[in-house]
């Protein structure tokens, strides 16, 4: 089938980000606003690419120091240690964990990697025109959305070791500066994926409708 | 009211959606993604969830996650506790994520959603109820229970290789706020409480949607 698709773009119809709605826009250039819920309508998402790389950039950045800085700092009565992300991990492995410690290494580290690697993966497929494997890199940008989040479960573990362990001089654990820019690569990596507009994978390769059985 | 066509929102493709059987889910015949649901009494059973995840959030929040000894001195903490902790001890910034991750966006997931599903029961509902139900939204991209509670049972087996831990009443309520939220989010229909709610132009639909070429896909039941 090389039939082109009818996207609402192509037949002068814009859709609604908050509500759905599909609407005609007001003019070619300005869309105007959705008649039933007042959003601004716009086609695609505003300088998606742009806006979309430069935080990637900007997450991939803060990962450096987010894993060579500390997470938390433990105080005994005899001895003090910090531990980065990856320390924890190996540190939970040795001590036997292995369950938890792969738990930890695929939310703290795949996933941030892996998700920076598909979101220019996307950047730079839609950039060239691509018009191959659809269905496969929205699959991709969806799992993405979903998995995103979990990443910030060392900061959980941190915040609440913190909020726990306050036995002093005994034993105390504090936080130190690694967990602010971990939170940074999370939280920049959702806003990354939220500002990357999905419909941009279907519209190159002139329309022509993807085979897909 | 009018024929159901829609753009796919992950890919623009125009369809129309078929007319679901109870339970029935329509998905975009070209990238998949779930364009709409037919579940009837969802305005009921979710604000049934909604009241019971407002009751269990509270719990969560009040009550200790968990309890340590060791040497005869005990601690405990709460959601809170932790957060302001993290405050005291220098990492403010990120104490704010975790009170906006774990307390500040359910709270507001479940006190809109609550909201809407109140005044839509009377259509048309007031225009703000399209700014929460856009807000709902927001509030629940942000909401990390799940995260969170997988973060506490980590912390909890960490610390009990050097101390005894006792799991509080709080693990146990953000369990089953966990379960609450994800039921109240799957059976709420956005797309029912939207055909609720005046329109901003003061009219309703107007202008003749286009004729689509083909119907949604309708998944399983």
């Amino acid at each position: 089938m090389t039939a082109v698709s009818r996207t609402g773009m192509r037949e002068g119809f814009v859709s609604c980000e908050a509500c759905g709605l599909l609407s005609r826009p007001a003019g070619a250039e300005e869309p105007g606003e959705c008649p039933r819920c007042g959003e601004e309508l716009e086609y695609r998402r505003r300088d998606a690419i742009q806006r979309t790389w430069a935080l990637v950039i900007t997450a991939a950045i803060c990962y450096l120091p987010a894993n060579i800085l500390p997470v938390m700092r433990t105080t005994t009565l005899t001895s003090e240690k910090t531990d980065t992300i990856i320390g924890g991990v190996i540190r939970l492995y040795a001590s036997g964990s292995w369950f938890l410690a792969l738990i930890l290494l695929i939310a703290s580290v795949m996933i941030p990697l892996s998700k920076l690697a598909a979101l220019v993966y996307l950047l730079v497929t839609v950039q060239r025109g691509s018009a191959r494997n659809n269905r496969e890199r929205a699959r991709l940008y969806r799992l993405m959305e979903i998995i995103g989040r979990w990443s910030m479960v060392d900061v959980f573990v941190a915040t609440f070791a913190v909020g726990l362990v306050r036995l002093r001089p005994l034993m105390s654990v504090a936080p130190e500066s690694g967990v602010l820019f971990f939170s940074a690569v999370v939280i920049l990596t959702i806003l990354a994926a939220e500002s990357f507009d999905p419909r941009l994978i279907w519209d190159s390769g002139h329309g022509k409708q993807e085979t897909n059985d | 009211m009018s024929t159901d066509v829609v753009a796919c929102p992950d890919c623009d493709l125009l369809q129309r959606i078929p007319a679901l059987s109870p339970g029935g889910t329509a998905c975009c015949t070209r990238c998949g993604r779930k364009l709409a649901t037919c579940q009837p009494g969802s305005l009921e059973r979710t604000t049934a969830l909604a009241v019971a995840a407002a009751i269990v959030f509270l719990i969560t929040n009040m009550e200790p996650l968990m309890g340590l000894s060791l040497s005869g001195r005990e601690a405990s903490t709460t959601i809170a506790g932790g957060v302001w902790q993290m405050w005291v001890q220098g990492e403010r910034i990120t104490a704010l994520f975790i009170a906006l991750f774990a307390v500040i966006a359910p709270a507001l997931q479940i006190g809109f959603l609550l909201a809407i599903l109140l005044s839509v029961r009377r259509p048309p509902a007031p225009l703000w109820v399209g700014a929460l139900l856009r807000w709902v939204e927001i509030a629940g991209s942000w909401s990390m229970v799940e995260v969170m509670m997988l973060g506490i049972l980590v912390s909890l087996v960490k610390i009990a290789a050097v101390a005894r831990v006792v799991p509080g009443v709080g693990i146990f309520a953000a369990g089953g706020l966990i379960l609450l939220l994800a039921a109240m989010s799957s059976s709420f229909d956005p797309r029912e409480a939207w055909s609720r709610v005046r329109w901003v132009n003061g009219e309703g639909p107007q202008r003749a949607p286009p004729s689509a070429g083909k119907d949604a896909t309708e998944a399983g039941r």
